[in-house]
């Protein structure tokens, strides 16, 4: 590819994406969904802009793939894992070989060979990290059970990807000699040997990170040039993966393996704030790849194969993850949302297949076709993400909700409503209840909800920026209603439906940032607590009090710059225009932080006279003889 | 048991003259329990537990503090207000500080010819202190005359240092183990616990 093409490429991915992520998120189908559709666009099937020769966009996903793996490596966390270790060996696993076996199981069932049969089940077994985690995120349901369940096993799946490699090639044993055109290695050696090379590498690339990076990472830290950080990260990632393709490996793999060889290094935040920008638009790529890579010629050929092996996946899965789900105890919704999240093939399985296909295990026209599958079943994700969100969750917070319902409205006329019962909200309940103040409590997670049932505490489960619910828990009787929900949108909408519904209601509202508190003070909310302020100046004022200042006059300089804050903010928000709209968000925000510190003028609110500073009576007291004892 | 409590009320140290060279004297003398009030409630809000544990175990009740407007600096009062509780410190069944002595470490910007009648403050310092004088006889404890010193405004660096040496000896010879505690029954104010001749820092 000349360089004329490889420019003229890279500005159709950008273009592709700037257009539709921003369109799909405005239609309310998240970024991902919105990279998918670019891919499919640009892709050969419709416009063709883009991978006319069809090898360009593997490599395309393949880096994408790379990348990813490194930034999960590197979130692989020993603490991390030991923290969630029963949910994800115990979940988990049973995720991984339960599915395995039952799609195994169907494939021998549609007369597939044994080593085929189960060669497929492993691949279809995982689930896509990328999709899943990026819509939780974007959805907020990151800490929800369901959520808190699907990162667990996505982390199972990352590890299981290991041992399957090493089991590949055994898996093969039967096969005819390998076809693929690189020589590796591995070649010539019997399936135990190829397996014992794989655990080699495997070990060699432990070993040379614990021993090696951190001599040469301290070396380059020393020479306080930034951008080698970024080189000698990627030159690791390309320098594991050049040895994986020596003995024939995946390079996804490796690079893996490199991420997780850093997560134990103490350089790896440094690492990871320098590689942080590169992960969004990485991951685009490689959503955009997928989208791609869909073949529809292929699935034109073949439609009805094609889709009913994808339904019929992703019905196994499913069926799985709902009994696991229930097993593990999660709440109808929860386990709904979990299993709807997993129910997907990831993107391993391209990595995987391709092995398969290079080690004989699968033909050629079979993986194709389940390239496809995988491709098809990881845009779907998205959409059933959003099918839950728009239907399940709201049928669930009614039919839940009106059970519960009828007995608050006979006994419950509390003068505070609580929306949002987390670790903002709870403790703004706890303190009322302290102090013996009766408030309805609502709150939008179901298993916390159940939680709290437990320890006897009355909370509804529900949304609250529903009018009947809020009419339900006595929004027109109660005096005070607290707004902590997590979610800011839901915040904006419980907001104005108060503004029209219950004027009278008083709101006391959480914000997250400046940009919210100047939202909320547009929609007219008097009360608005951003979040972290109080405990920022108190961390503050104690961090005076240790540098030697005494405390009273800490808490004072405290409480001073509080009240400068917030008139700064008011001062900021009056001025604020409708250029707004087309400032970035964030640059936005960093003027505003410059607009705040600027007006903060710290060195005159702090000498400025207090009552106590008697240096103005001691100037008269030496010049007159009469003075008053003070002031 | 410790013998001296002193609770000290500043709202600005770090402004003050007199006090910043006296607290670097009291904290060093062994015996004395120094209570920094406003170091430990910067909200206000007095621990009270904590306060009548002190309170406790002490037999002489120091309040060292600028005067303010004829008054102590707005946390004692806090202090009083919170700590000398009913049926605690006074009342029928209030006799934890029963027996107890309680004075004021006081200093004042003017000069003590200016506490009287026809000068600029018109009554003696002492008869501003009267709430306290009061307060300790409800409580069943008794109140010792206090230790002033006067014409803080006017001093330089030298005056206030003679002033550290003067309290010093007062403090050292109530914490002496050989001092008779009812010696303070007799004496006009603690002023005149002063040792002399002072001695040289």
């Amino acid at each position: 590819m000349d360089q004329h093409s490889l420019l003229f490429q890279s500005m159709v991915y950008l273009a592709a994406a700037i257009l539709f992520v921003p369109l799909a998120k405005k239609m309310g189908l998240g970024a991902v969904l919105g990279y998918l559709l670019a891919g499919v666009i640009i892709g050969p099937s419709v416009a063709g802009f883009i991978g006319k020769e069809g090898e360009d966009i593997m490599h395309f996903a393949e880096f994408g793939v790379v990348m990813m793996l490194f930034l999960i490596g590197m979130e692989l966390e020993p603490a991390l894992l030991w923290r969630l270790r029963s949910a994800i060996l115990g979940l988990g696993g049973l995720q991984v070989v339960l599915s395995t076996a039952a799609i195994a199981g169907a494939a021998l069932l549609l007369k597939v060979p044994l080593s085929a049969a189960l060669a497929i089940g492993m691949i279809m077994s995982l689930s896509s990290t990328a999709i899943v985690l990026q819509t939780l995120n974007e959805k907020g349901w990151m800490p929800t059970a369901a959520g808190q369940s699907s990162f667990a096993v996505l982390l199972f799946q990352d590890i299981a990807v290991i041992p399957m490699l090493a089991i590949f090639p055994l898996l093969a044993v039967n096969a005819v000699a390998s076809e693929h055109s690189s020589p590796s290695l591995r070649d010539n050696l019997p399936a135990w040997g190829q397996t014992l090379v794989v655990l080699g590498a495997v070990t060699a690339i432990i070993f040379a990170g614990r021993y090696l990076v951190r001599p040469i990472m301290h070396i380059i830290a020393r020479t306080r040039v930034r951008e080698l950080f970024t080189a000698t990260a990627l030159l690791m990632v390309v320098a594991i993966a050049v040895l994986m393709n020596l003995v024939g490996l995946s390079s996804a793999l490796g690079a893996f393996l490199g991420g997780v060889v850093l997560a134990n290094s103490e350089y790896r935040h440094e690492l990871e704030s320098d590689i942080e920008p590169f992960k969004g638009l990485l991951l685009g790529l490689f959503f955009i790849a997928v989208g791609a890579s869909i073949d529809f010629g292929l699935i034109r050929e073949q439609p009805w194969l094609i889709f009913g092996l994808v339904i019929g996946l992703m019905t196994i899965k499913t069926l799985v993850l709902l009994g696991l789900g229930k097993l593990f105890k999660l709440s109808t919704d929860q386990n709904l949302l979990f299993s709807f999240a997993l129910c997907d093939i990831g993107e391993f399985a391209f990595v995987l297949l391709s092995i398969s296909l290079q080690s004989n295990i699968l033909d050629k026209q079979t993986t194709g076709i389940l390239t496809a599958v995988v491709a098809i079943s990881m845009a779907m994700t998205p959409l059933l993400m959003l099918l839950y969100e728009k239907l399940v969750q709201p049928r669930f917070t009614i039919t839940e909700k009106s059970t519960r319902k009828a007995d608050e409205i006979q006994d419950e006329h509390n003068p505070v409503i609580i929306a949002g019962f987390g670790r903002f909200g709870s403790i703004t309940g706890r303190f009322l209840r302290a102090n013996g103040i009766k408030a309805t409590i609502l709150d939008m997670d179901s298993d916390r909800v159940d939680a709290l049932h437990k320890l006897g505490i009355k909370v509804y489960y529900g949304d609250a920026s529903r009018y009947d619910l809020l009419v339900a828990a006595g929004a027109a009787k109660a005096k005070v209603l607290i707004i902590a929900m997590d979610d800011y949108e839901k915040t904006t909408s419980v907001v104005r439906m108060v503004k029209k519904y219950f004027p009278n209601l008083q709101m006391l509202v959480r914000a997250k940032d400046i940009e919210d508190t100047f939202e909320l003070m547009d929609l007219g909310v008097l009360h608005i607590y951003r979040e972290t302020v109080d405990t920022s100046l108190r961390l503050g004022a104690d961090a005076l009090e240790m540098l030697g200042v005494r405390a009273y006059h800490s808490h004072r300089a405290a409480r001073t710059f509080l009240r400068q804050d917030e008139k700064s903010i008011k001062g900021l928000s009056a001025t604020r225009d409708d250029k707004k709209e087309f400032v970035s968000a964030l640059k936005e925000r960093i003027e505003e932080m410059e607009k705040l510190i600027a007006s903060d003028k710290i060195r005159t609110w702090l000498d400025e006279g207090e009552g106590w500073d008697s240096s103005g009576i001691r100037d008269e007291a030496t010049g007159e003889p009469d003075v008053p004892v003070k002031k | 048991m410790a013998r001296v409590l002193i609770n000290f009320a500043h709202p600005a140290l770090e402004k003050s003259r007199m006090h910043a060279h006296l607290v670097p004297m009291i904290k060093s003398l062994p015996d004395i329990t120094f209570n920094d009030l406003y170091e430990h409630y910067p909200d206000l809000d007095v621990n009270v537990a904590r306060e009548q544990e002190l309170l406790s175990r002490h037999e002489i009740i120091l309040m060292q503090h600028p005067m303010y407007w004829y008054n102590a600096p707005a946390i004692v009062r806090q202090w009083q207000d919170l700590v000398l509780e009913h049926g605690w410190a006074y009342g029928h069944t209030g006799n934890a500080l029963k027996g107890k002595y309680m004075s004021n470490i006081i200093s004042a910007g003017s000069r003590e010819s200016e506490y009287r009648k026809g000068g600029r403050h018109g009554f003696p310092l002492q008869q501003f202190l009267l709430p306290f004088t009061q307060t300790a006889i409800l409580c069943n404890m008794n109140y010792i005359s206090p230790y002033i010193i006067y014409g803080v405004h006017r001093m330089d660096k030298s005056d206030i240092i003679e002033e550290v040496q003067r309290l010093k000896s007062v403090l050292q010879k109530l914490t002496s183990p050989d001092f008779d505690l009812t010696t303070l029954d007799q004496i006009q104010d603690l002023n005149e616990l002063i040792q002399e001749p002072i001695q040289k820092a």
